[in-house]
């Protein structure tokens, strides 16, 4: 059995992406770009901490959003036919979409009924998930990104690398000469302060606002009890995309959903503490169908599944289906601060995207064989996650996946190391025979007791550090020595 | 107390001191050390690479070896959340429910020095002597998997003429992280240098941990740049004496 050439086409836009520690050795090496991530994570992560310290039940919200997630997922054929039910009945069209390829030719078969040639977006997670405006842009339709660091993303022809913060990667020299050089109506003069920059983009923003036909978005919650949305956000332009156009088409996950309103009181207090540190975001918008009068005519809502059904079949891997995508656990990681968010070859990227890509995806290619590894298993995830994702009991868990689906493989050097250092170290005398050599090896490599230099494999170790040299007595030889094998 | 020392495969083999500081320290304490020669590895490095069937033959050497003990004591903070966490799953995921009786009876009394000192035997000041400017990193198993708290730190600071520095940024990962350290050795290496920064920064002449696996890898690095900080285990810091220095 042969592997893929790249992941699974669930996530089209991301075919043929290098493993991991590959993709990140570009990012790694560059300084500079280490350093911002730095300065923005910790700046982060600092907010965020004061935001979650000023609610003393914080732990009680967490595990009753961690229930009602599970809840939720238990029974989602439920929820999922009552929100069908209820949106329907208020008005909208609902559509299921078992994979990208299905979501995306629903949305443009929407888009050119409703005889439009674009349409303005809201952020989105599950619309970047399923490649939706490269898609859209091969059937002749224009995607406008209206968030505005999507938008920089978008005008620099580039990849988001944080869920939240998408350009975090861009700075502000930078995404002044992306303007400049991308947006036509971009002032003359315009200079890299922040206000300046978002007045620019407001201004290229406000006529696509005005003249859209076709709004998409994707949402935070979908309100079973109701079949209500919700999205969440900080700048308003995604409530001008909701309630401008004539038709609103919302893409969502289908684990995005939550039984009634009551449930959803415990995610808003949750969401912008970990995501923005805010006690409450600027905007939340929530709509109900449609309503004669008053916002869009027509509205559609495509669930997605694209890999969920199979993430929520594995008992360990289902916790990440409680992802409300606030990013906390990017903003913590010692490996995101280091690598950025494009090595990991998903708009999920982080401690989230390391065990989410590759259960929504599979193991079997190069990048998602790899993401299980890309985590020192440090745990400051999981100590930071609103819905209490045990994110390192995933990844050990993704591992021995990657592993069992390459047991058939007739020989692995890597598993051959595993096998004979497991049969060594689970007997007590080969593991002293070992002991007695390695005293003997470490002689041959060993300068005033350090290794400096050993052989591949290994030598990943010794380029940066050195290597500790085997003392002449084991622990153990000392024991039988002076105390005899006394047990 | 009858204790069962659990030395690890590493400690054994690269750091022999750190247990025979372990055995010093409990027996001044007044208690008996027994080790138990048949134990080997937890299994851990295997568990956490996805070789979890070449562990369960581990965790059953571990509860063969130490069944019995009223307590059983380790150097490692890592070791033994392998044990206490992860042991019940290996059970329950090879369908050996001997193996899964043998795990409750012992992974509950299987302890981390620190906490064992503090939390069973509620001892803080176990009279050592250390004359040294000190620095604790507290590893990230300890922190976030075991829940040691302030163990370490109050076990430190009862050691007399022992000045303990500040570490910034302490609860920072080292980048060690197992295999990863080799798999993704870039990234690895650009941790441990935020690490190793903030050890030099802290002005300590030793960098204490109750991990020797973060102590050899931040260790590795130090040495490496001839910083001229030593790591010590915890242990072998609290074996000191005025007597025996």
């Amino acid at each position: 059995m042969t592997a893929p050439p790249g992941p699974h086409p669930g996530m089209p836009t991301y075919l043929g992406m290098p493993s991991f520690p590959v993709a990140a050795r570009g990012a790694v090496a560059d300084s500079q770009l280490r350093a911002n991530l730095a300065h923005a994570t910790h700046t982060i992560r600092a907010k965020r901490a004061g935001a979650v310290a000023e609610l003393a039940d914080w732990e009680q919200l967490r595990a009753a959003a961690k229930a009602i997630k599970d809840h939720t997922l238990a029974h989602l054929d439920t929820y999922l036919l009552r929100l069908e039910a209820n949106v329907t009945r208020a008005g909208g069209h609902v559509h299921w979409a078992a994979d990208a390829g299905e979501a995306n030719a629903i949305v443009a078969g929407l888009v050119r009924a409703a005889g439009a040639d674009g349409v303005v977006k809201v952020k989105s997670m599950a619309t970047q998930e399923t490649g939706l405006n490269e898609a859209l842009a091969a059937d002749g339709i224009g995607a406008l990104e209206t968030d505005l660091a999507e938008l920089i993303v978008q005008l620099g022809h580039d990849r988001p690398s944080h869920i939240l913060v998408p350009a975090i990667h861009r700075n502000r020299a930078e995404i002044r000469e992306i303007f400049r050089r991308e947006m036509p109506d971009a002032p003359p003069g315009l200079t890299d302060e922040p206000a300046a920059l978002a007045g620019a983009a407001r201004a290229h923003l406000r006529q696509a606002f005005l003249a859209a036909q076709v709004g998409v978005s994707g949402a935070n919650f979908a309100i079973a009890e109701t079949g209500s949305l919700v999205v969440v956000e900080s700048e308003g332009n995604g409530r001008m995309c909701v309630t401008l156009p004539r038709t609103l088409i919302s893409v969502v996950g289908i684990e995005k959903i939550l039984p009634s309103w009551r449930d959803l009181e415990v995610f808003l207090a949750l969401l912008p503490r970990s995501s923005t540190a805010e006690r409450m975001n600027p905007y939340t918008s929530t709509w109900t169908g449609i309503t004669p009068g008053d916002g869009p005519e027509h509205f559609h809502l495509v669930l997605l599944d694209n890999g969920r059904t199979a993430a929520l079949a594995d008992q360990t891997g289902r916790q990440a289906l409680r992802c409300i995508r606030c990013s906390a656990c990017l903003n913590v990681c010692p490996v995101y601060e280091r690598t950025g968010g494009h090595a990991y070859g998903s708009p999920y990227p982080g401690p989230i995207g390391a065990i989410l890509s590759p259960l929504l995806r599979g193991v079997t290619s190069p990048v998602d064989a790899s993401l299980p590894y890309a985590s020192t298993l440090c745990g400051a995830c999981y100590d930071v996650c609103p819905v209490a994702i045990n994110i390192p009991e995933a990844l050990v868990h993704l591992r021995a996946k990657v592993v069992d689906a390459k047991r058939e493989k007739i020989f692995s050097a890597e598993r051959a190391v595993f096998t004979l250092s497991g049969r060594v170290l689970r007997s007590p005398r080969l593991l002293a025979a070992a002991q007695r050599a390695s005293a003997v090896g470490g002689k041959l490599f060993a300068r005033s007791g350090r290794i400096r230099r050993l052989p591949p494999p290994l030598s990943g170790w010794t380029d940066t550090r050195d290597a500790p040299a085997p003392p002449p007595e084991s622990f153990r030889a000392w024991w039988a020595r002076t105390r005899g094998t006394r047990s | 107390m009858r204790i069962g020392l659990f030395v690890t495969c590493l400690t054994d083999t690269l750091f022999p001191d750190t247990g025979k500081a372990v055995v010093t320290v409990l027996e001044r304490l007044g208690h008996q050390v027994d080790f138990p020669a048949a134990q080997s590895c937890c299994g851990q490095m295997h568990f956490n690479t996805g070789y979890r069937r070449e562990a369960v033959p581990m965790a059953r050497g571990f509860a063969a070896a130490f069944g019995g003990y009223e307590a059983v004591v380790t150097p490692s903070a890592s070791c033994a959340s392998m044990v206490r966490e992860y042991f019940p799953v290996l059970a329950a995921e090879a369908g050996d429910s001997r193996l899964a009786r043998a795990v409750a009876e012992v992974a509950p009394r299987t302890w981390e020095l620190s906490v064992f000192l503090t939390g069973v035997l509620g001892v803080t000041d176990v009279g050592a002597y250390f004359p040294h400017r000190v620095t604790y990193h507290p590893s990230c198993h300890s922190l976030r998997m075991l829940r040691v708290g302030d163990a370490p730190q109050r076990l430190l600071r009862a050691v007399r003429g022992l000045d303990l520095a500040d570490l910034p940024d302490a609860e920072a990962c080292c980048g060690f992280g197992g295999t990863f350290a080799v798999k993704n050795r870039d990234v690895s290496a650009a941790i441990c240098a935020d690490k190793v920064a903030a050890v030099r920064q802290s002005g300590a002449e030793v960098l204490c941990a109750a991990d020797n696996s973060c102590l050899m890898h931040i260790g590795g690095a130090l040495s490496r740049q001839r910083s001229g900080v030593r790591v010590m285990h915890l242990a072998e810091i609290l074996a000191r004496t005025e007597e025996v220095p």
